[in-house]
């Protein structure tokens, strides 16, 4: 499943200083909850992004942990202030080991 | 079996006590070994019992260690009905100053913790995002904001496989 992931970010080019921004997030992942059954009544093992984090210039802004009862494709929208340009880092942590990470930049004007 | 001696039917069931007792001290071994890690850790630490809790008081507490009080100032934005279970949106912000962390739980879920947000000075207290839910419910949102613990609660219910009322 690890390369049909696919991360999708949407942050403002452009802000003015201070400014209160949204940013929504999305990456495409089948958060298998470890309770369902196969058709043989085996259990599906539980593989989930349990932490996603986003960063601005190295400082953190959101740092969440996550259960199964995240849906399919975790989707988050949340707020921060732009005190100055600079870069977004969003980082996704899989069950299995993997880390999906993007970036995006705002220029403060 | 009837020919057995007293005696050793006791041998047996002290050597069945006995592997009892091994089993339930290596449970116990285990479960201590798994949780320090994780305590040593402290801020960062991924919250593994909370996530294991049924039942949303439960998880509260295992979490945060304290009760939450409800407050209006805490607005939870979700569906009354939703469609469907395994994409619920919810949204939850609030007025408090000082807000360090956002947790949102759904009490009939297998396990009560959906997520936890950590929330640094400079980010607003306003998260959204998306649930799965086994059944109608009420979820609830918990933020802490100055080392007190303040919630607010909405029943969503679930109308899976239904006509969508």
């Amino acid at each position: 499943m690890a390369e049909d992931v696919k991360p999708r970010v949407r942050v403002p080019k452009t802000a003015s200083a201070g400014e209160v921004v949204v940013i929504k997030t999305l990456i495409n992942h089948v958060m298998e909850s470890g309770q369902r059954k196969d058709a043989q009544g085996n259990t599906i093992p539980r593989q989930i992004i349990n932490r996603f984090t986003c960063e601005f210039n190295g400082e953190m802004v959101i740092d969440v942990h996550m259960e199964p009862a995240i849906s399919t494709n975790p989707y988050f929208e949340f707020e921060a202030t732009v005190p100055a340009s600079g870069t977004f880092k969003f980082t996704w942590y899989d069950d299995n080991g993997s880390v999906y990470e993007t970036t995006e930049e705002i220029t403060v004007g | 079996m009837i020919h057995l001696s007293p005696g050793r039917v006791d041998a047996t069931r002290r050597l069945v006590l006995k592997g009892g007792a091994v089993v339930a001290l290596a449970g116990v071994a285990g479960i201590r070994f798994g949780l320090a890690p994780a305590l040593a850790a402290a801020n960062d630490a991924y919250p593994d019992a909370a996530f294991k809790v049924k039942g949303a008081d439960g998880a509260i507490q295992a979490l945060y260690g304290k009760a939450a009080e409800k407050s209006d100032k805490v607005r939870m934005d979700a569906p009354e009905i939703a469609e469907n279970g395994a994409v619920v949106p919810v949204s939850v912000t609030t007025t408090l100053p000082g807000v360090t962390s956002i947790a949102i739980f759904v009490a009939e879920n297998p396990n009560a913790l959906a997520a936890s947000y950590r929330i640094p000075a400079g980010t607003m207290p306003s998260v959204a995002n998306r649930l799965k839910m086994a059944k109608t419910s009420n979820v609830i949102a918990v933020v802490e904001a100055g080392g007190k613990l303040y919630s607010a609660s909405k029943e969503i219910k679930v109308t899976i496989g239904g006509c969508g009322g």
